[in-house]
């Protein structure tokens, strides 16, 4: 006797959220792709703008923020499996507070720009960096939503071990949103300044 | 015979739509009931594409024509091609698919029931942004690949185009809703036994257009927003004549959408086919691997051609060279298809019903396409014939004398399965003769046309040799193939209420999908019969001659 919708020999052991979650994931590394590689199409036309406007060191600074992020939710996730509650939501909620930082970084960028007069259409350069670091920042804000659910309802007690796998696919989520800014960094930051 | 019965499966989220009368299909989120309402609604946008085409081949019947004015005509163009593209072709696979995948595969229903409800009302609602523009007294006129600079605000300053971008971002995202579902349901609900080499072709064919969707979509969403930015928020991305922002740019993101899209619209139609053929032939497919290789090899390819579409830009010679290449290499995947599909047929016992009638006439119109594109794919040709009728040729014989018909083959072969009932064959021998006639005759002048130099998306034409009678001749074909579609929607509709009853498996197919009854039941499966090859229902008909020899067993009285 089998099921319909069992895995048999045929399946992979992964559950349809994780799968479905990573094939999303994959879709939206070719969104980014196409923001990274127009700025960097767009690039030759920047001048000295932005080795004048962007604060490297400080942006680098509050990179390592949500770099270490990536870490805490591992944590995080490690203390779910381990059915430690408290620690799950201490991580979550450390990880929640360094992306917190983080935004905060981008906002203090912003403002700086917007108060030299580099607004989002003030050039070709500040059309291409706004739109892929905003874009990236309303990813960030997605997943700080999406992990702040899932906290919201651990302390509420809704959060067993039948909900592994929401910690585990926005705990990819994540991740991903981490390895986006090291592209975004990369291509921002270091190559083309 | 012997059948697994299936323990009953909780379906991921209960059925939200009990006792609701026709309401339920607002909150249905039945992979059956949803793909129905792709499909209705797709026929509703091919019928506003179709009286799009017949208003563009009414205005180009007569030379110096002024039944429609220069900026209706370009809005009626645009609207005909993105109407049938995004709104049509995609929809009808995709809602196909979401009807026949679980079934082809012995599922439940898909991996994310309620995610595809999604993927289709914010499809539904991209359409209609699209439309709504003309509210506003205007409609996207920007061709439907909408160059810059032509579609920044400075040049199209009406707001049909915003409408146009924010209505494709909704139908695209719609799209990767749709392609995440059907992966993950591939994936991971295929029925014990199935592997990946008994899985069926359009199956296979569904898999690689649904990885094709997810990597060619987001980068024209993202292409989209750039240029919403460049009209709405006043940003430089595209507009070449401030401060840096490059056309070329928006060319080189829309078609590295652009060519894989022809693929999300063809290798469904190639799925069908290998269903369609192999069943009507009396004969598995000639060469499964190669057909779900040769698929794989395209999707991929498919990433690497799209400059193809920008010879005319005066990129490098040695861009151009690369990419000219690569184009003429993806015939040679697409060449292994056409050998399978006609040595499948070849000394197989054919039944000339309509479905095989339709399939047969894909292989030959789209052979032509298939020529006339590697022809594009050399640069000197290109530079000749781009933005001539010979293009708008090209890709009809792709899209309509390929895919349309590749669909129509498959409507013929699964609208039994959907309604418990088959098609009318005289009405559907009616509807394929003229198709055929209707549809080269439309199509085929316009090669001629565009080698004595037509261009494409002229509003009329002044009276020169031989410009009159082609493109009279093409309107005409273009009525006849309308009425092949009337005589085709009134087929769908009198066969739903008096066609012959099939019966659970009336073309003695071979699929899991002919192994529940017609129309199936909401759980689709009572039993399942055992996977041991591609061909399970062959199997249990004939166990003495099963295609997986390590099954056989002998006849029994």
């Amino acid at each position: 006797m089998t099921t319909a919708n069992s895995t048999a020999k045929t399946g992979t052991t992964m559950n349809r959220h994780k799968i479905g979650m990573l094939f999303f994931i994959s879709s939206e590394i070719f969104f980014f792709l196409t923001l990274l590689s127009s700025y960097a199409y767009l690039s030759g036309a920047f001048g000295n703008l932005p080795r004048e406007s962007l604060a490297v060191p400080r942006t680098f600074l509050f990179s390592l923020f949500l770099f270490s992020s990536s870490l805490t939710i591992w944590f995080a996730e490690r203390a779910f499996h381990r059915g430690r509650h408290a620690a799950f939501r201490g991580w979550m909620l450390a990880t929640i507070a360094l992306g917190l930082v983080f935004l905060t970084g981008q906002a203090i960028e912003y403002t700086e720009l917007i108060r030299t007069g580099i607004t989002l259409n003030y050039d070709v350069f500040s059309s291409a960096f706004f739109t892929l670091t905003g874009f990236h920042g309303l990813h960030v804000i997605t997943g700080l939503i999406m992990l702040g659910s899932l906290t919201g309802l651990s302390f509420a007690g809704k959060l067993g071990p039948e909900n592994e796998s929401a910690v585990a696919t926005i705990s990819y989520y994540w991740h991903f949103v981490d390895a986006v800014w090291v592209a975004v960094f990369t291509v921002a930051y270091l190559i083309f300044i | 015979m012997r059948q697994e019965s299936i323990a009953p499966h909780a379906l991921p989220f209960p059925p939200l739509n009990k006792g609701w009368g026709w309401l339920a299909w607002f909150s249905t989120t039945d992979h059956k009931k949803i793909g129905i309402l792709y499909m209705v609604t797709s026929l509703f946008f091919f019928g506003v594409g179709g009286i799009e085409a017949l208003l563009i081949r009414i205005q180009l019947a007569a030379p110096n024509a002024k039944v429609l004015t220069p900026q209706e005509y370009d809005a009626i163009f645009t609207m005909h091609g993105t109407t049938m593209i995004f709104l049509v072709v995609m929809p009808l696979f995709i809602g196909i698919a979401n009807y026949l995948v679980p079934l082809m595969i012995g599922a439940r229903d898909v991996a994310f029931p309620r995610l595809n409800a999604l993927g289709f009302w914010v499809f539904l609602l991209g359409g209609i942004v699209i439309y709504l523009a003309l509210f506003t007294g205007s409609l996207a006129d920007a061709g439907w690949f909408s160059y810059a600079p032509l579609s920044e605000a400075a040049y199209s300053s009406r707001p049909g185009v915003d409408y146009w971008i924010v209505g494709l971002i909704e139908t695209g995202v719609g799209t990767i809703g749709a392609a995440v579902n059907l992966l993950a349901t591939i994936v991971r609900y295929r029925a014990p036994g199935m592997t990946w080499r008994r899985m069926p072709l359009f199956v296979w064919m569904m898999m690689i257009t649904s990885l094709i969707i997810l990597y060619a979509l987001t980068p024209l969403n993202a292409g989209l927003i750039m240029l919403l930015g460049d009209r709405i928020l006043h940003l430089h991305f595209f507009r070449a004549n401030v401060s840096g922002g490059s056309a070329i740019l928006w060319q080189h993101i829309f078609w590295f959408f652009g060519h894989p899209e022809v693929y999300i619209m063809a290798l469904p139609a190639f799925g069908m086919m290998s269903e369609v053929v192999p069943v009507f032939s009396r004969k598995p497919i000639f060469g499964y691997t190669f057909v779900a290789g040769s698929g794989i090899a395209i999707g991929l390819l498919s990433f690497a051609v799209w400059v193809h579409h920008m010879f005319a830009v005066g990129l490098s010679t040695p861009m151009n060279a690369a990419f000219s290449a690569a184009s003429m290499l993806i015939a040679v995947p697409t060449g292994v298809k056409i050998f399978n599909w006609s040595t499948t047929m070849f000394r197989g016992r054919l039944r000339m019903d309509t479905p095989l009638l339709f399939a047969a006439a894909f292989i030959i119109q789209f052979v032509i396409g298939g020529i006339t594109g590697v022809m594009f794919a050399a640069v000197p040709i290109d530079w000749q014939l781009t933005d001539s009728y010979f293009v708008v040729a090209h890709f009809h014989y792709v899209l309509f004398g390929g895919s349309m018909f590749a669909l129509w083959a498959g409507v013929y072969y699964w609208y039994p399965k959907i309604t418990g009932r088959l098609m009318d064959e005289r009405l559907g021998r009616w509807h394929f003769w003229l198709a055929v006639i209707g549809f080269n005759m439309t199509f085929f002048v316009q090669h001629i046309l565009g080698l004595i130099g037509m261009p494409r998306r002229v509003y009329t034409y002044p009276n020169l040799p031989g410009y009159g009678t082609m493109n009279m001749i093409s309107t005409i074909g273009a009525f006849i193939l309308a009425i092949a579609v009337l005589l085709f929607l009134w087929n769908l509709v009198v066969s739903f209420r008096r066609g012959k009853v099939a019966g659970d498996n009336p073309w003695d197919a071979w699929t899991l999908e002919w192994a529940t009854t017609s129309p199936p039941p909401e759980h689709n499966f009572e039993k399942l019969p055992p996977v041991h090859s591609a061909r399970p229902l062959f199997d249990l008909a004939h166990p003495e001659m099963a295609d997986n020899p390590k099954y056989r067993t002998e006849a029994k009285a």
